[in-house]
């Protein structure tokens, strides 16, 4: 588990009061006379902290739901280790051919692409997407993934960008396959990163590091830069920050909305009787999960391209972002949760502990003038 | 059953039931479980402080640091003792005496005037100044009869307490 800090830089006061989505109980006003009895009852927040104790929303988005385990009997068990055995030595032995046909076909295109057409810049960058639209169909093959795309095709024009929910980094290959869009990614080690710093160089990617503070406004600016570029390839932007596990949204960072673009909402919602695709980051690695789906029997899901937005007048960017998520978890038939994703990697600021201490202070102080 | 197991049996969801007192159902206490499992990540069979924070909603409560103090390192056991005081089969006496607990940090049975103060620092921070605060409990407490020397006792909160509709109670919520 990382180390925890304070992040101060992550949660704006701008935000949208998460004491509105909190549940309340019985915290009224109170009045009257101060006593003793009323200083010395703390059941209010002791009631609080030991209902977050029972159970609290921001953990809920991260946990993986298990499936229920089968009843075993006579003749369930054996279906199940025939399942198996055809996943594992029929499936994904096939699987693994296909997607490695696929990165022969890929790279033994692309690598002449890259090279030879060092000139031709139009040429190569229409090439270079068909290309990775290609390797990715062969991945979305990989899974027998079924995808289900509703709504009218993404339309590649300049000055929109497209939002989606994020439930893992296979969210971007599924919708890769259909439109080549530029992303902006965490940088990840290993292979992953080798596939990011140079195949996704080619369709424009943006790098950031979560950990960097200063990173954020680095980040704007490249992102105000890419929408701006008439030949860029349109830009997917997953604003949770972070994966969820696609039966909750938590909230979308205000960075998407502020580049005085349309913004496309995508919906993406998992089928989880052929398999749960959350990726759990704190749980595998992406190359374990991976070969998770590999063996699975399916990965289904639906795909909605939903009518593109823009900021209405007089509203704020936080209020565009809060609408946009409210479209797109209505879509999908998720539940919304007022908490910063990144709250996974560090502890809430501490400006949220001053406001229930600051009503605390002004009630106490107003009921002692009441004598 | 120190070790946290990924099923809990009859006997177990029995012993605990008397444990709290009968304080919760059995349904409860098995979701229960599913929370302390979901909290205790390597499954070491209590939950650390880090865990309990790693909760934002806890680590936001002024209270929280008082709180860990009483929760760090318990067993599921007495995880659940320490929850049913917060179910709504509890007596007042029984909610009266965490809150005493709370506020008796050293745990030698009496609650200080410094012990009060410093409660009230937790929950006011830096909206109160130490002037206002010793004002106004030194107020309220001459109004109850007590001075500033004044040790309190459990008997002495129960006493305060008295009638009192205390809610303090958490909804353990059953799939």
């Amino acid at each position: 588990m990382s180390k925890m800090k304070a992040s101060s830089s992550e949660l704006d006061l701008d935000r949208p009061n998460i004491e509105d989505y909190l549940p309340s109980g019985s915290i009224q006003e109170p009045h009257g006379k101060l006593r003793l009895r009323d200083l010395l009852d703390i059941s209010p927040t002791l009631t609080e902290a030991a209902g977050a104790i029972v159970d609290d929303s921001f953990t809920r988005c991260f946990k993986s739901i298990p499936s229920e385990p089968w009843n075993w009997n006579i003749y369930l068990f054996p279906l199940w280790c025939v399942g198996v055995l055809v996943r594992y030595l029929v499936l994904f032995p096939l699987r693994v051919i296909v997607l490695t046909v696929g990165w022969i076909i890929f790279l033994s295109c692309y690598i002449p692409v890259h090279l030879l057409l060092k000139g031709h810049d139009k040429l190569r960058k229409k090439l270079e997407r068909c290309l990775v639209e290609l390797i990715c169909s062969f991945f979305v093959a990989s899974w027998t993934g079924v995808v289900k795309y509703h709504g009218p095709r993404p339309s590649i024009r300049p000055k929109q960008v497209f939002v989606a929910n994020h439930t893992s980094m296979i969210d971007f290959i599924i919708l890769e396959q259909m439109t080549a869009f530029a992303v902006i990614m965490q940088k990840h080690p290993g292979w992953v990163g080798l596939l990011q710093s140079t195949i996704l160089e080619s369709v424009g990617c943006i790098w950031f590091n979560r950990s960097e503070a200063k990173d954020r406004e680095i980040v704007a600016r490249k992102l105000r830069e890419h929408v701006e570029g008439p030949d860029n390839n349109p830009l997917l932007i997953f604003p949770e920050g972070t994966c969820v596990n696609n039966h909750y949204t938590v909230m979308f960072k205000k960075g998407a909305f502020e580049l005085g673009c349309t913004v496309c909402p995508i919906a993406i919602k998992y089928n989880k009787i052929f398999v749960d695709a959350f990726w759990n980051s704190r749980k595998q690695s992406f190359t374990m999960h991976l070969l998770q789906l590999m063996t699975s029997w399916a990965v289904v899901c639906d795909v909605w391209y939903l009518e593109p937005q823009n900021l209405k007048p007089g509203e704020t960017p936080i209020e565009f972002a809060e609408r946009v998520r409210d479209i797109i978890s209505v879509r999908a038939g998720l539940k919304k949760v007022p908490w910063d994703g990144y709250l996974k990697y560090s502890r809430p600021s501490p400006k949220h502990r001053e406001r229930k201490q600051q009503s605390f202070a002004e009630s106490v102080l107003r009921r002692l003038e009441e004598r | 059953m120190g070790n946290a197991s990924s099923t809990l049996t009859q006997y177990d969801i029995e012993e605990v039931q008397r444990h709290c007192n009968n304080l919760f159902s059995q349904q409860e206490i098995v979701s229960l479980y599913q929370r302390f499992c979901q909290l205790d990540r390597n499954a070491k069979g209590f939950i650390s402080a880090d865990e309990f924070l790693s909760v934002p909603e806890f680590a936001m409560n002024p209270l929280s640091q008082r709180l860990l103090k009483m929760v760090d390192g318990l067993n599921f056991k007495d995880f659940v003792a320490f929850l049913s005081a917060f179910s709504a089969k509890a007596s007042l006496a029984q909610k009266v005496e965490v809150i005493f607990k709370v506020y008796d940090s050293d745990c030698n049975g009496k609650v200080t005037f410094n012990d009060m103060i410093q409660v009230l620092q937790d929950l006011a921070g830096s909206f109160m100044s130490d002037q206002q605060r010793e004002e106004v409990l030194g107020q309220v407490l001459h109004e109850a009869g007590y001075t500033k020397e004044s040790v309190l006792l459990l008997d002495d909160f129960i006493k305060v307490f008295d009638h009192a509709n205390l809610k303090m109670e958490v909804e353990v919520p059953v799939d």
